[in-house]
């Protein structure tokens, strides 16, 4: 394998490439693993082909259950690429270089899998096309297809542009170690890159455009999903605060899933020197910033509903709906939620002794787990909720969604693990780049004659 | 690509003049309704549906004192229809006559006008339905019979039913006499014994209400409840 002349660069370029050229004795296993959850969801996913969404727990009260939660909770975890990558790049924050492939690659696969699960929830499938051959501009569903459609295409475009340099670093060093279909991969798709200063300046300056586009189409995107529920007059649904609650809430679990996603890599290729403590630390700051705007929209939403308890004398509306969330048969997810997905969350990211890359991914992964939880709070009980004199409607899920939920759960850390087979886990470019920059703004400072 | 509505029509030539169109409602008289829940079954053998698909649905609601009232509640055919609005591929429309109709041959099941219905009126085809006897082998939207899986179904007021001057099943069966067919173009609203009324007036004299008025669907059902008890929820 060629190694590059300076020792530094030799350092990251080794380790960038790392998954590509030695994954390691765990990686076949942990992915027969992964791949044989995602066929048993597959396999439950014909059989809803089969015999149709009877063989779903859903009945005619409550009509939108697991897919529907699974769908706004993977839509909302791709928000996190957003934030490290866009935002951070926006705000000119150098710590990110090391996490942007990682944080941007995430983005995209949980956006591809969010956005299966409206599909896996309809009637009929077959008729897909129908959203565009007869669309109606009125319905929050064709926004939802609109909104999903572009915010996918510029994830996409986000990704790609500053792999390019990095795919041909990998054309022009891995050699041997890749193997002939990677090395044919790698010559197509790094479009004849030869780090000409004109394609430097091309390259930054769409990263740019996309960069600043990015953030309004991925806040389009929660607040359309948001009107899926807040376009309807159905008590907890029937909110204007809706939309940004949604959007604050996809980008505290989308930040909660990058960190779980740089932790894990992290350890498992050795990037303790590229991804250290500082930059757990920064993500728990944004972190905990975002738990505390969640809560307080949280709180927002549950005093102005609970100031007017509607309909709550007839067993009906928003008042019912909150007695029955906060005090009732949903009162154990709802509290679990509260401990697990704010109080002790808030609590580790806070106290220095739990401010350790451990224990930031521990509270990370409470987060992730606790946003679903939450997600399934906003969909169903809502639907339970009589909206006629009638009984309370109940939901459990079946097998057939249990299992193509754990499938898409595995799918995520299968898919990213297969990516970085491929394509550099650490964007070699924008890591010189950066310090391009920085040594720019160094010499800059200095006076002429030293430095 | 586009879906033809087909009209139902039992003449084979069209009509010679212009007749205005009827605008159909339905009125129900709450002081009437035991609750024998015969218009729900006969809605479900007119249209062959399964037992937890009831267009018309008898509530039972606890008055006071300990009393009760039964509520049937059909598709409320309402003028400002949330299920319209939201429909993302035109397969919930409204026909000339005022009725709310779905082609299940455009529905995609994606079921969000189930979550927009206030009055829970619609419902869904989780499994295949048993295909009826006899030569009901093309749906239509006026009647949608079978209905097809993976599709959204809901009352449609008979409307194949009036088009030939029959009366829908839930006024047929009901033997209380309690639901009237209406027609708000002409005014005119009787049941299956034949009592007529003029509509506007009848309302009036009747303080009749229309259930959720609050949510501005304008409904096209009217409740008359007895001796001035309201049943505002």
């Amino acid at each position: 394998m060629d190694r590059p002349i300076a020792l530094e660069r030799d350092n990251l370029q080794t380790a960038a490439i790392r998954p590509i050229v030695a994954p390691g004795t765990l990686f076949w296993p942990i992915a027969v693993v992964l791949g044989m959850i995602v066929l048993a969801g597959g396999v439950a996913f014909l059989q809803q082909l089969r015999y149709g969404l009877g063989v779903t727990g859903l009945n005619q009260n409550v009509s939108w259950g697991f897919y529907i939660t699974d769908m706004v909770f993977f839509i909302g975890v791709s928000y996190g690429g957003a934030v490290t990558s866009a935002i951070l790049r926006l705000t000119n924050a150098p710590w990110r270089a090391p996490m942007v492939r990682m944080a941007e690659a995430m983005a995209l696969v949980t956006l591809l899998i969010g956005s299966l699960f409206p599909i896996i929830d309809l009637g009929r499938p077959d008729r897909m096309l129908n959203l565009v051959i007869h669309g109606q501009v009125g319905s929050p569903v064709v926004w939802d297809v609109i909104a999903i459609n572009t915010y996918m295409a510029a994830t996409m475009i986000f990704l790609f542009l500053p792999l390019i340099p990095d795919i041909a670093f990998c054309r022009d060093h891995i050699g041997s170690g890749a193997g002939r279909l990677r090395n044919l991969l790698y010559s197509r798709l790094s479009l004849g890159w030869r780090g000409t200063d004109r394609e430097r300046n091309v390259l930054e300056r769409n990263m740019t455009i996309v960069a600043v586009v990015i953030i309004p189409l991925a806040v389009s995107v929660h607040s359309v999903l948001a009107w899926l529920f807040g376009m309807t007059v159905r008590p907890g649904w029937n909110s204007t605060l809706y939309a940004p609650y949604f959007v604050v809430g996809a980008l505290y679990s989308g930040v909660a899933a990058v960190i779980l996603v740089i932790a894990g890599f992290r350890r498992a290729y050795r990037l303790e020197e590229y991804l250290t403590e500082r930059h757990f630390k920064y993500l728990a700051n944004m972190l905990l910033a975002l738990a505390m705007g969640y809560a307080y929209l949280m709180f927002a939403e549950l005093l102005t509903e609970g100031y007017k308890m509607e309909g709550f004398g007839e067993g009906q509306g928003s008042g019912a709906l909150l007695q029955e969330t906060m005090l009732g048969r949903y009162a154990p997810l709802f509290w679990g939620f509260v401990l697990g997905g704010l109080a002790l969350p808030i609590a580790l990211l806070s106290l220095p002794p739990t401010r350790t890359v451990g224990w930031i991914a521990v509270a990370s992964g409470l987060v992730v787990a606790a946003m679903w939880l939450k997600r399934f709070l906003i969909v169903v009980p809502a639907m339970a909720t009589p909206m006629m004199p009638t009984n309370w409607g109940a939901y459990w899920p079946s097998r057939v969604e249990i299992a193509i939920t754990l499938a898409a759960a595995a799918a995520v850390p299968l898919l990213l693990m297969l990516f970085f087979r491929l394509f550099p886990i650490i964007s070699i470019y924008e890591m010189e780049e950066l310090a391009e920059k920085e040594h720019d703004t160094r010499s800059e400072a200095a006076p002429a004659g030293t430095g | 690509m586009g879906i033809m509505r087909r009209p139902f029509s039992a003449a084979g030539s069209p009509p010679r003049r212009e007749k205005p169109k009827r605008q159909w409602g339905m009125v129900i008289d709450l002081t009437r309704c035991d609750g024998c829940k015969e218009c729900t079954g006969a809605c479900q053998n007119t249209h062959y549906l399964p037992n937890d698909h009831e267009w018309i649905k008898v509530y039972e609601i606890e008055g006071e004192n300990g009393s009760k009232v039964f509520m049937p509640r059909p598709c409320m055919q309402c003028e400002e229809a949330p299920c319209l609005k939201v429909c993302p591929v035109r397969a919930t429309y409204k026909s000339d006559e005022g009725i709310i109709l779905v082609d299940q041959e455009l529905c995609i099941g994606c079921r969000i006008c189930m979550a927009a219905c206030p009055y829970n009126a619609r419902y869904f085809n989780y499994w295949e339905q048993v295909k009826p006897p006899g030569p009901f082998d093309n749906p239509m939207p006026e009647f949608p019979v079978p209905q097809q899986r993976g599709t959204v179904g809901k009352c449609v007021l008979c409307v194949h039913y009036t088009q030939v001057g029959r009366l829908p099943a839930c006024v047929e069966a009901c033997r209380m006499d309690a639901i009237y067919i209406a027609d708000l173009e002409s005014g005119v609203m009787t049941n299956r014994s034949g009592e007529t009324y003029e509509i506007h007036q009848y309302l009036r004299e009747n303080d009749a209400f229309r259930f959720k008025e609050e949510l501005n669907t304008s409904p096209r059902v009217w409740y008359v409840a007895g001796h001035g008890q309201s049943l505002e929820s």
